[in-house]
């Protein structure tokens, strides 16, 4: 597909470079390109839970520098595929959209808005297939959305009706995790279990430029990468942690951080859809294939606040937001697609159409959940209730109104 | 219900062999042994089922708790892990996810505050804030309490932290045959166990039937989170669980012999959730009650057993339900824990203040 190619050189300029600390894997690499990124014809799956060994553990040497074919990745898409991509950031963004308001008439508590991490979420959301795995931080509406969870239920929980209210294992996504970091340890041991149970997945766990100096983040790396666990660590760099800018938190590149702990990483233009779909796709196929983990550090930025109580002029500039204004995922995806021919009025009207009635029902779908039966909140604190948990339900329900429960 | 009857507190046996191989018959086995032949059950039984933690494989565990089952299960399911305790539990949880059971083991308990926020913001909380969806048998072992003359952060009691989270199980074993019943039985709850073992208790003998499974009762007898009258009397009673239980045994035997005092010894065995009923049903009868545990008082599962005490049973009681902890210091240094831990002098000290009432 010569024009995706062409557009990952126009969007990347200077092509996609991956950072391998492993002096095994520099030679693997050097010798047998194409192996490395066509990991399912080969999957000698690791040893599964127990360490790597002396053998096959990372060699230790100076990081190198190689690049990978990444326009491979995306190849096969249809113009059809190509426009699908579109039509999930536009829903996802109008579903931010619909949320931010949502929240300001006070039909949510707060809202973490993703504006300007489409291409991310879209991007990398899109390359997971029914066997992986996904764990989100609490920002991952997009990749919510790629997985097949109801956008209402998401809301669901900025509204305070619940506090996670989808099967994780029906849609391959584990529920939002608030306390950054939490997950990419969780992320981990699942995937030693994708590995003992000969999986042909993988798991992938989104997180933060902030959550990045967590300590459970970076004991997820080193025992990731011990234990060459199938995981894409995805680190969506959105420039802020609240307020304090990425360079607060690491004097390194982020992704560099990888080298250290003795697996592949790469760096790519998080507002590119197509550059994150195929390094995504190329991730997880690495991870499939047991070659251990892998860290994609997806530059981008949240374009909105961190959340609806924040104020963000107090810490960054309009100049730096106009900045990335003109980097808008969304305008990128559009003018590509105009290019080549793909937003016909007649099919751009229709998404629009489509768009317009996706957050009517969306809006009045939040607005209709009713608040939890009060006795509810006692249920579920364990799996076989305790007689305290038991008896303070029965005293609190005494003391409803009748038309209460 | 075999707990503390059995107890064979003399060292009866030889020691020779105690820690290697299958006993052959009702010969008396130690804490850590139990655990070990406890484990090894559970293993067997439910190919889920992993072990994991620092030095849990090669070396079988400092305590040598796992001894042994590296070589019978492999290193896929007993797993020698970084040295990461908040990993450890993290990654624990997301096997659990995966469908696995693990056992993890913190080495010691001042060892467990790195992994506080996957135990209490995660592991505690997953099944709540998924309705149900998601389930986290997930058991972590720790060694706890002192007397054993160690340096610092090898001798405390944290049980009051897990107690006060809602959605941990916590329990406390404090002889062999309990040890032994009690792990498999925390090992199959679908719900995540605390599971504290009592360090300076671990060579203590008793015997033990290994081929026994408690099976986890639907009512409250003989399940694993039931208390259990380890000795009876009728003057006063003695409420400790894990290492006091045997500090508690050993102040009842001195207080019949020395001032003809019958006491009554509750080995509470579960701390959350706690089952009174034996507690209450002794306290209606004697009208005192001591509760023992090495842990500073403030805020503790002492407090909670006098409250509830108070709530239900006060017009039974004699006197004012009194204590016996740790001193509400950090934990001292060894030469001087012999003077925090409660002891048998302390325990009859209490027992006389509550008669004076």
């Amino acid at each position: 597909m010569r024009g995706v190619a062409e557009l990952m050189q126009l969007l990347t300029p200077g092509g996609h470079r991956i950072t391998v600390a492993s002096r095994a894997r520099t030679t693997e690499l050097a010798e047998s390109p194409t192996a490395t990124c066509d990991s399912r014809s080969d999957p000698p799956r690791g040893a599964g839970l127990p360490a790597a060994g002396p053998g096959n553990g990372p060699g230790g040497g100076e990081p190198t520098i190689v690049d990978i074919d990444l326009p491979v990745y995306v190849a096969d898409l249809t113009d059809d595929e190509l426009f699908g991509l579109y039509r999930d950031m536009v829903l996802v963004r109008r579903m931010d959209e619909e949320a931010t308001s949502l929240q300001r008439q006070g039909e949510l508590g707060l809202w973490a808005s993703l504006r300007g991490q489409e291409a991310a979420q879209v991007g990398s959301g899109r390359a997971l297939g029914p066997d992986d795995m996904a764990f989100p931080s609490y920002r991952e509406h997009g990749v919510a959305w790629c997985r097949g969870v109801d956008p209402a239920a998401v809301l669901a929980i900025f509204r305070g009706v619940n506090l996670g209210g989808w099967d994780p294992a029906e849609h391959g996504f584990a529920l939002y995790s608030i306390v950054v970091g939490a997950q990419t340890l969780h992320a981990t041991g699942y995937a030693m279990g994708m590995a003992q149970d000969r999986s042909p997945g993988a798991a992938i766990v989104y997180f933060g430029d902030g959550a990045s100096s967590e300590g459970d983040v970076n004991e997820a790396f080193g025992w990731a990468s011990v234990f060459a666990v199938p995981l894409v660590f995805f680190c969506q760099n959105n420039q802020w942690a609240i307020s304090e800018p990425a360079r607060r938190q690491s004097r390194t590149e982020i992704f560099h951080r990888a080298a250290g702990f003795g697996f592949p990483s790469v760096r790519v233009d998080g507002n590119d859809v197509l550059a994150c779909l195929a390094v995504t796709r190329w991730a997880l196929a690495t991870a499939r294939a047991g070659r251990g983990p892998v860290l994609v550090e997806a530059v981008t930025y949240r374009m909105g606040a961190h959340t609806t109580a924040d104020d963000p002029t107090r810490y960054r500039s309009s100049a730096e937001l106009e900045a990335w204004h003109r980097r808008d995922p969304l305008d990128r995806i559009r003018t590509h697609l105009a290019a080549r021919g793909l937003l016909a009025q007649e099919r751009d009207r229709r998404l629009a159409l489509e768009t317009d009635t996706f957050a009517h029902e969306l809006r009045a779908r939040c607005t209709a959940m009713p608040d939890p039966d009060p006795t509810s909140l006692f249920d579920h604190v364990q799996v076989t209730e305790n007689g305290l948990v038991a008896a303070q339900r029965s005293a609190f329900a005494a003391t409803l109104d009748p038309g209460e429960t | 219900m075999t707990s503390g009857a059995v107890i064979a507190g003399e060292q009866a046996a030889d020691g020779g062999g105690q820690r290697t191989g299958e006993p052959a018959g009702p010969v008396p086995i130690t804490l850590a042994k139990a655990l070990n032949l406890g484990l090894r059950s559970a293993m067997a039984a439910d190919p889920k089922v992993i072990v994991m933690g620092e030095d849990v494989g090669t070396l079988g565990g400092v305590f040598r708790v796992t001894d042994g089952l590296l070589k019978e299960f492999g290193e896929a399911r007993v797993i020698d892990t970084p040295l990461a305790e908040s990993a450890i539990v993290g990654t624990a949880i997301g096997l659990a996810m995966r469908g696995y059971r693990p056992v993890c083991e913190i080495q010691f308990d001042g060892f467990v505050y790195p992994a506080f926020d996957q135990i209490v913001s995660q592991l505690a909380k997953l099944h709540y804030r998924s309705a149900g969806r998601i389930r986290l048998p997930v058991t972590i072992r720790i060694p706890f309490g002192g007397g054993i003359g160690a340096v610092e952060h090898h001798s405390e009691s944290p049980e009051a932290y897990f107690c006060h989270t809602a959605g941990l199980k916590v329990v406390a074993c404090s002889n062999p045959a309990d040890a032994h019943q009690m792990i498999q039985q925390a090992i199959r709850s679908d719900d995540p166990v605390i599971f504290l073992e009592p360090k300076r208790r671990y060579w203590e003998k008793a015997v033990v039937d290994p081929g026994s499974l408690g099976e986890p009762s639907p009512d409250a007898t003989g399940g694993l989170h039931s208390s259990a009258v380890a000795r009876a009397g009728t003057d006063a009673t003695l409420v400790g669980y894990g290492p006091t239980v045997r500090t508690c045994l050993d102040a009842a035997e001195v207080s019949a012999a020395d001032d003809g005092r019958s006491l009554e010894v509750v080995d509470l065995r579960s701390l959350s959730p706690l089952d009174l009923e034996p507690v209450l049903a002794s306290v209606r009868r004697t009208g005192r009650l001591v509760v023992v545990h090495e842990a500073p008082s403030n805020v503790s599962v002492s407090a909670e057993v006098a409250a509830r005490v108070t709530e239900q049973a006060f017009y039974s009681l004699e006197a004012p339900v009194l204590r016996v902890t740790g001193f509400d210091t950090p934990y001292p240094p060894a030469r001087l824990e012999d003077h925090y831990l409660p002891d048998v002098d302390r325990i009859l000290d209490a027992v006389d203040r509550s008669f004076g009432y």
